[in-house]
């Protein structure tokens, strides 16, 4: 319960800045009242939503949120497949939060170069770190660093205009891909290799990865997993889609199901339907292979382990399920690729030396959200949070990072609120000046204008921005 | 505040062609806040509905895992998405994708007389978005599938816990 005095204050703190231009001075001016300072590093999915419920739980608070790109929303703009754009609705509740008064974006703003944790620690009550995944897990395969060997993320890093990454420069002069791993990224990659480029041009994919799939010649796309269809990684939505995709036959291998079938009775639900979902397009491509005479090809392969890359193949490890895991036989399987994408997961990196990062794991040590001090005496590291890919490792759909990020905001208010993180003392915050050439929230809105006018010529939603420097001028910086 | 909520049905309602570009709204824990102090003095042009056979008032209440019930009214045609939106009840994240069928945050548990009475069994699609939210039941759906009929006058359904639990409580 609060005084009323203190609501008072805070609603004439409010009023305030109502009168100023806030997204330039509301952070760092000098206010008599204890005004708990939230700061948020980085714009995805996971910062949002945790933004959301900070700035609904807390009273008299402020939301700064730095993004090292001069843009928001992550993963939801680069990682969200283009021809997902229903996805990407969640942005208008991201908008409405950013629209809160007490809300500030610091885009082009990062981490361990423009601002240390420790000074940010500094400036804020308490900082919650939502930094997200950004690097790729490994094979550790011979001649894995070969050039016709990409990752998945940076696949869809290209095609999604992520800054950086618009030289990748895929080579789609072959008929075969092997996409390693069966996760939805997977499935998303193989879809855009496999769906016609017309299609995709009514989407915000880049022009230039539309170019360079216009002249693709890819015909089949091969999802290599380890073990097997009961262990499918992919959701059956994305299997679904697959499966309706015009001019793409999928095509599965029938020794894979042997002894499916048996299992089906004990399933949980999800895993049920998208099981018998495989049996039945199994079962009607036995029927129909002769006559539907698709011009490309959608192929799952199970119970195969990456072994080695060749010349315009890979070689894979025959492996055998024992309890749900995948145990590698003597016998070795070729599959034909010209271009291999590896999608076995992504992991953190360690972006400052105050974070107690987990190496191995690729995330943030951290117990429900709180940062541990040292990963051995699990005591916790007061008021510094992590929420998100950033601390759970990257699982899940945007559902999964939405509780967890709720959660994890509930836990920081909950710290604040019975002041086991002290705010009694008055925080400076950010201005947008100390940090040089800040992207706020109006200038965001300067890109978001061009982006979609752009993309009105072109007739799709938005043409996206690939460079830094453009994105900053376009800002008016 | 009647008008905003009008003008959220209407605009619902363009959107359900699934277009991309919905100005469909979520439930949204601001939103409540800024209609009700902007709209108030706009009461009288309550008179902005259009239709009038449709617009039959059924009452809902919307039951949440800490026992706290949200008594709401929505109208015939109304998907129980729109009676969430429209009546600003604040439930974090619900309806995330806008009622496009791409996510499962508008999941909702129905009493089982009045799940086998629903007039539309749920499509793949329903399913598949069902199967990935959390506290699956033999009885759930996604709110934004179920369009109200009169005969739904006093429903009662659950809000699952591990979305909007006690967390607010």
């Amino acid at each position: 319960m609060f005084l009323p005095k203190k609501v008072l204050l805070s609603t004439i703190t409010k009023q305030c800045c109502l009168h100023t231009n806030k997204k330039e001075f509301s952070a760092g001016v000098a206010v008599n009242s204890p005004t708990k300072r939230i700061c948020i590093v980085g714009a995805g999915p996971a910062g949002f939503y945790a933004a959301q419920y900070i700035l609904k739980t807390l009273s008299d608070c402020v939301v700064d949120v730095i993004e090292k790109l001069p843009v928001p929303f992550g993963l939801v703009r680069f990682g969200v497949a283009p021809d997902h754009p229903e996805v990407k609705n969640v942005i208008n509740t991201f908008n409405k939060t950013a629209e809160h008064k007490n809300f500030n974006f610091f885009g082009n703003v990062t981490l361990g170069k423009d601002i240390s944790l420790q000074e940010l620690r500094e400036r804020y009550h308490a900082v919650l770190l939502t930094y997200g995944a950004d690097q790729d897990r490994e094979l550790n395969i011979p001649n894995e660093n070969q050039p016709n060997v990409l990752s998945a993320r940076k696949f869809v890093a290209w095609y999604n205009g992520l800054p950086g990454e618009q030289h990748l420069n895929p080579n789609l002069s072959g008929r075969s891909v092997a996409i390693l791993g069966q996760g939805n990224v997977a499935v998303d990659a193989a879809r855009m290799l496999l769906s016609s480029v017309d299609a995709l041009r009514k989407t915000d994919t880049t022009e230039y990865a539309l170019e360079a799939l216009s002249r693709s010649k890819v015909e089949q796309v091969y999802l290599v997993g380890r073990r097997g269809p009961l262990q499918a990684a992919f959701t059956i939505k994305e299997l679904r889609e697959m499966l309706k995709l015009p001019n793409v036959q999928t095509i599965w291998k029938p020794d894979d199901f042997t002894d499916v079938p048996a299992h089906l009775p004990n399933l949980p639900r999800p895993r049920k339907r998208l099981t018998e979902l495989m049996l039945k397009s199994l079962s009607e491509q036995s029927s129909s292979s002769s006559s539907n005479r698709a011009q490309r090809r959608f192929l799952p392969i199970f119970l195969r382990a990456p072994k080695a890359i060749g010349e315009n193949e890979i070689k894979l490890t025959v492996t055998q399920l024992q309890n749900d895991t995948a145990i590698p036989t003597d016998k070795i399987d070729h599959l034909p690729a010209e271009l291999i994408l590896r999608s076995i997961g992504y992991k953190s990196t360690c972006v400052d030396g105050g974070i107690c990062f987990d190496d191995r794991g690729g995330r943030v040590f951290n117990e429900n959200g709180r940062v541990l001090k040292d990963a051995t005496s699990k005591s916790v590291d007061k008021g510094l949070y992590v929420a998100g890919w950033l601390g759970t490792g990257p699982t899940g759909v945007i559902l999964t990072t939405m509780n967890g990020a709720f959660g994890v905001a509930k836990t920081l208010c909950d710290d604040i609120i019975s002041n086991e993180v002290d705010t009694s003392s008055t925080k400076a915050g950010s201005e947008a000046k100390q940090y040089g050439r800040v992207v706020t929230w109006s200038h965001w809105q300067r890109i978001n204008q061009a982006e979609i006018k752009a993309g009105e010529r072109l007739g799709k939603p938005r043409e996206k921005i690939v460079d830094v420097d453009e994105m900053l001028k376009v800002a008016g910086l | 505040m009647a008008f905003a909520q009008n003008l959220v049905r209407c605009s619902i309602k363009a959107a359900v062609s699934k277009n991309h570009f919905s100005l469909a709204k979520t439930a949204s824990n601001f939103g409540a806040y800024q209609l009700s102090t902007q709209f108030n003095s706009l009461q009288p042009l309550r008179t902005f509905s259009i239709g009038s056979q449709l617009h039959q008032d059924v009452n809902v209440t919307f039951l949440r895992a800490n026992g706290q019930k949200i008594q709401a009214k929505g109208k015939v045609g109304d998907t129980l998405l729109d009676v969430v939106v429209n009546n600003h009840i604040d439930l974090d994240g619900f309806g995330a994708c806008e009622g496009t069928l791409t996510c499962s945050t508008c999941h909702l548990i129905f009493k089982v007389q009045d799940f086998e009475k629903l007039p539309d069994k749920a499509s793949d699609e329903e399913l598949d978005m069902l199967d990935l939210a959390y506290e699956l039941t033999d009885t759930s759906r996604l709110g934004c599938q179920i369009t109200l009929t009169k005969d739904m006058d006093g429903l009662v359904v659950s809000v699952p816990a591990t979305i909007n639990d006690a967390r607010s409580a």
